[in-house]
């Protein structure tokens, strides 16, 4: 799940960590009252789940506070990315003396996190890491063993950094690393954090991502910061109605995995298919012999019958689908018999015959002798583990495709 | 006591469908909750039926021939 | 001859009692492996297919006589797959297998730190475990008994998957084209796993059975690159042949999705189905574009390394 900066910025705030004098609001006149507030020079910065609000125009700067109404109320009619904002931070506007960067990412090589510290602030850090890998210090940290500040200050003395600068982010990467951990972050990165003239250290900017599997044991932060259940986990694109359907399935039961996607696609051949390798291996098999399919979608951990009937009925709803390839690299312990009785079940219940609507089942492996009787009483086009993945993908192709040209 | 859903028949024989010591046993063996122990005896909860993984347990905690699961697409025959 | 587990291998099932796990525990005895027991916390006094289940791992280990099993199939629900871990850890069981999936990020580290300090091996999360064709298996991988026997024939060619269904659908094409299959292992599809391909390439170089390696592999992750090293530094006995899932995820339309696993999210450029196969490939590891274009050329790299 992605955090607004609004939201990343209370996170930081929260773990210690200085920040200015900001305020968040979704009113325009309520942006002047803000920097009437602080006093002085704001900045204006819209709030989107998306990059390149710079170029944009969703940050501008303002002398007075009725130039920040003014640009509060333009910034928020600002579609950026096909994003509309959520509201603008009115945050002081700082008097920067240097930017430093730092972050936390997960290492799956190292299979630990890793911190990342530069002293050169306020741009993209893997630009940064290319071009200036003198400039970059990094250092994983364990997550069984109790961080320690020197942890972090070896990070910064490695990107060169020493005297104040080195005493005074040493604490705040070191929270930052401890927040990274305490709420299951999959990126924490504060990009300016900045000196400023007075000498003061401060977070100019945050983002955080948490990490889907952690959100059920961070509801409280997750509450705290006002994200309603409604927000889901805020992925990159607009879900589709498909998209939500399938999750709607998926969540009700916790028996197995489906997943269902289409965006992106507009074909007609609907794929019932798994496992998370098998869908990646058949999309491609579709589409290198010219299928064209209606959806993406996946089929993994035994799912009971509903599960697999729930996804079967989603992808028979969408339009132009009229038949479905029902296809898997052999189980182990998704079940043959359990996903055929899925597909058939929803066929039967949305009116249709299964003969005709399975254009093709192909999943050999676990329970195979028992599936296979099912879907000869219903006269369903079944192959065994003899027809490879990229065969029964043509078969789909040819049957579906050749059907509906 | 016998319920078919689309896939799966399941009977339980009449004699036994009234003794709660079965039905609670069979409510705990089955992993797909298709059998409920009440205070009368034994339940079948008919949603559950088509989830049936064919495991068996159900026969194993039953006395002999007490419960039967039956293969509809299969011209009805019994698991075991 | 095999890798991590044998005929004498003992192992124990955690979290005994579920739906999966009284499926994989029948599968596992029917094909020959020994479970010594199941823990369940609350279930004391049960057995499932036979197999007496305990609340904790020291009631089981002192019901085994003090003797310590082998390894531990994990099938407990996410929120409490680390302490059932740590437990197997702390007993001193050596190669613990992760069926579950959806486990955060944070608990696999801690997992896979503890196990390194202790010496033992995780295989896993979200994975289907191994199999030894003919021996042993531990985990769900290959199905009920009879059908891990049509996909997995003893052979010679090790096999490494992020896809625990692309594990056994590569090793079936292998025993169907007469190589079989030494040691199949289903590595797991998350973006932090206990063996990568290049930790587990120790084991198969060390196997004499052993004669060549495929990899099913997806986009995602730097677990090819640590490959494509390992083989260079090592100057390996093993020819390697890959196959690669997901190049759809390459085109414009797709970018900022998601698919398959958790450990196919692609983060950046190198983590792309392209980039993948040219280093893979540098590497002389070759990429082939379908599966069942594989025992030819594995038959075609075991016969170059015998001539050479």
């Amino acid at each position: 799940m992605r955090f607004f900066e609004y939201e990343a910025r209370e996170i930081v705030k929260r773990a210690g960590i200085p920040v200015t004098d900001y305020g968040f609001t979704t009113d325009a006149a309520e942006a002047k009252t803000i920097a009437e507030r602080i006093g002085g020079p704001t900045v204006i910065k819209s709030q989107v789940l998306t990059g390149g609000r710079m170029k944009a125009g969703g940050v501008k700067f303002a002398d007075t506070p009725d130039e920040a109404q003014a640009h509060a109320a333009d910034i928020l009619k600002l579609e950026i990315n096909g994003h509309e904002p959520r509201g603008v931070l009115v945050d002081p506007k700082a008097d920067v003396k240097q930017e430093y960067y730092m972050g936390v990412v997960w290492d799956g090589a190292a299979k630990k996190p890793l911190m990342l510290f530069s002293d050169m602030g306020g741009i993209d850090i893997e630009q940064v890491a290319e071009e200036h890998p003198d400039h970059v210090g990094r250092g994983h940290f364990s997550t069984l063993h109790p961080f320690s500040d020197f942890m972090a200050k070896q990070v910064i003395a490695d990107a060169g950094v020493t005297g104040k600068a080195l005493q005074r982010c040493t604490p705040i990467l070191a929270r930052l690393a401890q927040l990274f951990l305490d709420n299951d972050m999959i990126l924490a990165e504060i990009n300016p954090i900045a000196e400023l003239q007075d000498g003061s250290f401060v977070a100019l900017d945050a983002h955080m991502e948490m990490e889907n599997e952690g959100m059920g044991r961070q509801k409280a932060l997750i509450k705290a910061l006002g994200i309603g259940a409604e927000e889901g986990t805020r992925e990159t694109y607009v879900p589709s109605a498909f998209e939500e359907a399938v999750h709607a399935v998926d969540a009700a039961d916790h028996r197995g995995v489906i997943q269902g996607k289409d965006n992106g696609f507009d074909g007609n051949i609907g794929l019932i298919i798994g496992a998370g390798g098998g869908s990646l291996t058949l999309t491609d098999a579709v589409r290198q012999q010219g299928g064209k399919p209606a959806n993406y979608s996946e089929i993994g951990g035994n799912p009971s019958v509903a599960k697999a009937c729930g996804l079967a009925k989603a992808v028979l709803q969408k339009d132009g689908v009229e038949k479905i390839a029902v296809m898997m690299s052999i189980v182990s312990n998704t079940r043959v018999d359990i996903v055929a009785r899925g597909v058939i079940k929803a066929c039967l219940e949305l009116g249709k015959d299964p003969a005709e609507t399975i254009a093709i089942f192909r999943i050999p492996g676990a329970w195979e002798d028992e599936g296979f009787k099912i879907l000869d009483k219903y006269g369903i086009e079944y192959c065994d583990r003899s027809v490879s993945l990229w065969e029964a993908a043509g078969r789909a192709v040819e049957k579906i495709q050749g059907a509906a040209a | 006591m016998r319920k078919d859903a689309i896939f799966i028949g399941i009977e339980v024989k009449d004699e036994f469908t009234s003794d709660p010591a079965l039905g609670a046993k069979l409510n705990e063996v089955c992993p797909v909750n298709i059998y409920k122990g009440t205070a009368e005896g034994v339940d079948i909860v008919e949603e559950n039926i088509d989830e049936c993984v064919l495991c068996g347990l159900c026969y194993d905690a039953s006395p002999d021939d007490a419960v039967s699961v039956l293969k509809l697409y299969s011209g009805g025959e019994p698991l075991r | 001859m095999s890798i991590l587990i044998n005929k004498d291998t003992t192992f124990i099932i955690q979290g005994i009692t579920g739906r999966e796990a009284i499926n994989l525990t029948r599968e596992c005895l029917d094909y020959g492996s020994k479970i010594v027991g199941g823990v369940t916390p609350g279930r004391k006094g049960r057995e499932v297919h036979g197999v007496p289940v305990f609340d904790t791992i020291a009631q089981l280990v002192e019901h085994n006589g003090g003797v310590v099993p082998d390894g531990s199939v994990v099938t407990v629900p996410p929120a409490g797959t680390k302490d059932a871990v740590f437990e197997a850890l702390y007993a001193g069981i050596k190669t613990i297998v992760i069926v579950t999936e959806r486990i955060p990020r944070r608990d696999v580290a801690a997992m896979v730190e503890l196990a390194d300090l202790n010496g033992a091996r995780i295989i896993g999360p979200n994975c289907l475990g191994l199999i030894v064709p003919g021996v042993a298996k531990m985990g769900g991988i290959g199905g009920p008994a009879k059908n891990a026997a049509q996909a997995y024939q003893p052979g010679n060619v090790g096999v490494m998957s992020r896809s625990g269904g692309m594990t056994t659908e590569i090793s079936s094409t292998l025993t169907a084209a007469g190589l079989g299959v030494s040691t199949a292992v289903s590595i797991g599809g998350d973006a932090i796993i206990g063996s990568t391909y290049a930790e587990l390439m120790p084991y198969f170089e060390a196997d004499e059975q052993t004669q060549a390696i495929v990899i099913y592999t997806e986009p995602g992750g730097r677990m090819e690159a640590q490959l494509a090293a390992w083989v260079k530094e090592n100057n390996s006995r093993l020819p390697i042949i890959a196959f690669m899932a997901g190049k759809f995820m390459d085109d414009d339309e797709m970018q900022g999705m998601s698919f398959g696993h958790a450990g196919t999210i692609v983060e950046g450029k190198e983590d792309s189905a392209t980039e993948k196969i040219a280093r893979l490939e540098e590497a002389g590891i070759p990429v082939v574009e379908r599966i069942d274009e594989i025992p030819a050329l594995v038959k075609q790299k075991i016969a170059e390394r015998s001539a050479a």
